[in-house]
């Protein structure tokens, strides 16, 4: 079992994208999940699907400013997977027996909400970003997601300066800005 | 003023990167029409998804790389806990076995393997093949004897040795690092293997692995012309699929790719052979060895044979035996440790036309001698 301190540490890594800090936890945890989906109707592939939407939840939550975790990790990601596991029987209606569980857990509704909203904006944006096509999309990539410099970006992409690729991604962004508002005056 | 000059000013003025007498001027207009404000906030709100989405986009894929070595090591395990069915499973493997051995020898004969060139059919002719489909459907008891006439029968009779190609087929890569899946029964009749991509580039290939009984071959490009490609779009899937599920096929059987669509049929292949589907998809010789690949950019299969008889009855391989031959041949040698399989997708919401654009280049077509 880890100390609190070892535990910090961890969720720092998290919050940074560390892919050792990644690894602990899921050597950690994972176990444990997978037995508590596969003893609850589910499969192998389900409690990864389970466990790996629980680690986004925990790394959106290692990022927030005033993060503090009121418990151990085990058990946070315990009761996320739990209720994300309950919703989705409820969904397929599977439903039907009492769920085992023997571990402690903790409320955590507020949390999934906040993570079902997350998902919807990422849904919308990457629809956004399907539509947009090339070579749009790997320049708004390039310098939103992978945040490379213009310089290099003119420099891969085959543009004649900064200042054209600079050009050419405005245009993109502004396509990709109605595309992605699009979806709202449509729902 | 014109949107772009507008989102140009926005973006500058959120990243505070205006000088000061600008900024001035802007935050008045800003106050003094509306519509610029709107804009600004908008575009700060908009920005703001993109940065979340690529913070997402960027811990989803560590995360999918640890699970990816986790996978890999063995850490995390589709048995797991499952020691109940594990017997059940066993058992299967047990019979598998012989269904194996008996769909080989059916295979052989009411089959037409995909894989042959014309210049292969013509010369052994489609008439015997179709009289031996009659032979055996005669009755399953006579498959032995059937077999000790399948030895006598010359199996490949004018197999040329000429240095010209004489079988194509199609493959496709598994790992960027040069390593494609093609059927065994394709290079199990060459000697001398090709790739060639979309572009017309040929690459030189040599069968680093094949399993017989799930007809299956590994091949690794050992052209040093060949450039590793870092990301495949498409991912390879583990689980089955299900009934109905529609998908797409890529393949050689001219010498130009071919796209075509069908759906899976049957979750078993020829004679109740648990390790392939059974497709409705129009396939013919030179398909062989390409992949099915479902709406969310999975490789469900590999599409092996086609039944000589019926129309549009299509066999392929399931994609999880890939990830069994890519275990031994982990084992067979160290120097294929690092060969693996993708297991993320990125076609997932792209419309069909996008995909195959992005899938063709990496599907090859495998010629040889």
């Amino acid at each position: 079992m880890n100390t609190t301190e070892q535990e910090q540490e961890l969720l720092k890594g998290l919050a940074q994208n560390d892919k050792n800090a990644i690894e602990v936890i899921y050597r950690e945890n994972y176990g444990a999940i997978q037995s508590f989906v596969i003893n609850n109707n589910g499969s192998a592939d389900e409690a990864r699907d389970i466990f790996q939407e629980a680690m986004i939840v925990l790394y959106e939550k290692s990022k927030l400013p005033k993060f503090s975790l009121s418990c151990q990790i085990k058990t946070y990601l315990y009761s996320i997977c739990r209720r994300l596991w309950l919703k989705r029987l409820q969904q397929l209606s599977k439903y039907s027996t009492q769920v085992e569980s023997l571990e402690e857990t903790i409320p955590v509704e507020e949390e999934i909400e906040d993570h079902e909203k997350r998902n919807e904006d990422f849904i919308l944006m990457e629809n956004a970003m399907a539509k947009i096509g090339e070579p749009c999309k790997s320049l708004l990539d390039a310098y939103y997601i992978q945040k490379k410099s213009m310089q290099d970006i003119a420099a891969d992409f085959g543009y004649t300066n900064a200042d054209n690729a600079k050009t050419q991604k405005y245009k993109c962004l502004l396509r990709l800005k109605k595309l992605f508002f699009a979806q709202y005056k449509n729902v | 003023m014109d949107d772009l000059l507008l989102i140009e000013a926005v973006e500058r003025y959120l990243n505070g990167e205006m000088p000061s007498s600008e900024k001035l001027l802007f935050e008045d207009l800003r106050k003094k029409d509306p519509e610029v404000d709107q804009a600004v906030v908008e575009h700060a709100y908009f920005l703001q998804g993109l940065d979340k989405f690529g913070t997402q986009k960027s811990f989803k894929h560590a995360l999918h790389e640890v699970e990816n070595k986790l996978l890999d090591e063995g850490f995390i395990n589709d048995t797991l806990q499952l020691k109940g069915k594990a017997k059940v499973t066993n058992w299967w493997k047990k019979y598998q076995r012989n269904i194996a051995v008996a769909a080989s020898i059916a295979g052989f004969i009411s089959l037409l393997t995909i894989g042959i060139t014309v210049s292969y059919t013509k010369k052994v002719g489609n008439d015997t093949y179709a009289i031996l489909v009659g032979e055996i459907k005669k009755t399953n008891a006579q498959v032995n004897i059937l077999k000790s006439k399948q030895d006598n029968i010359p199996v490949n009779p004018a197999a040329p040795v000429a240095p010209v190609v004489n079988f194509r087929a199609t493959g496709f890569l598994i790992d960027g690092k040069g390593y494609l899946v093609t059927n065994a029964h394709v290079t199990s009749r060459m000697q001398n293997i090709y790739v060639e991509n979309k572009k017309g580039n040929y690459y030189k290939a040599e069968a680093v692995y094949t399993d017989n009984n799930v007809d299956l071959a590994i091949l690794r490009i050992t052209d040093t012309a060949f450039k590793a490609i870092t990301n495949l779009p498409y991912s390879i899937k583990k689980g089955t699929s299900d009934l109905g599920e529609q998908f797409f096929t890529l393949g050689f059987p001219r010498n130009e790719i071919v796209y075509n669509e069908g759906y899976l049929s049957a979750k078993s292949g020829n004679d109740g052979d648990s390790s392939s589907y059974q497709l409705t998809v129009s396939a013919n010789p030179g398909n062989s060895g390409g992949p099915v690949i479902n709406r969310n950019g999975e490789v469900i299969g590999i599409i092996t044979a086609k039944d000589s008889k019926a129309d549009g009855v299509v066999y392929a391989a399931k994609s999880k035996n890939i990830f069994n031959l890519l275990e031994t041949l982990r084992k067979s040698d160290s120097k294929y440790q690092q060969v693996k399989a993708p297991t993320n997708s990125d076609l997932k919401n792209l419309d069909r036309v996008q995909q195959v654009k992005k899938v063709e280049e990496f599907v090859f077509m495998v010629v040889g001698n």
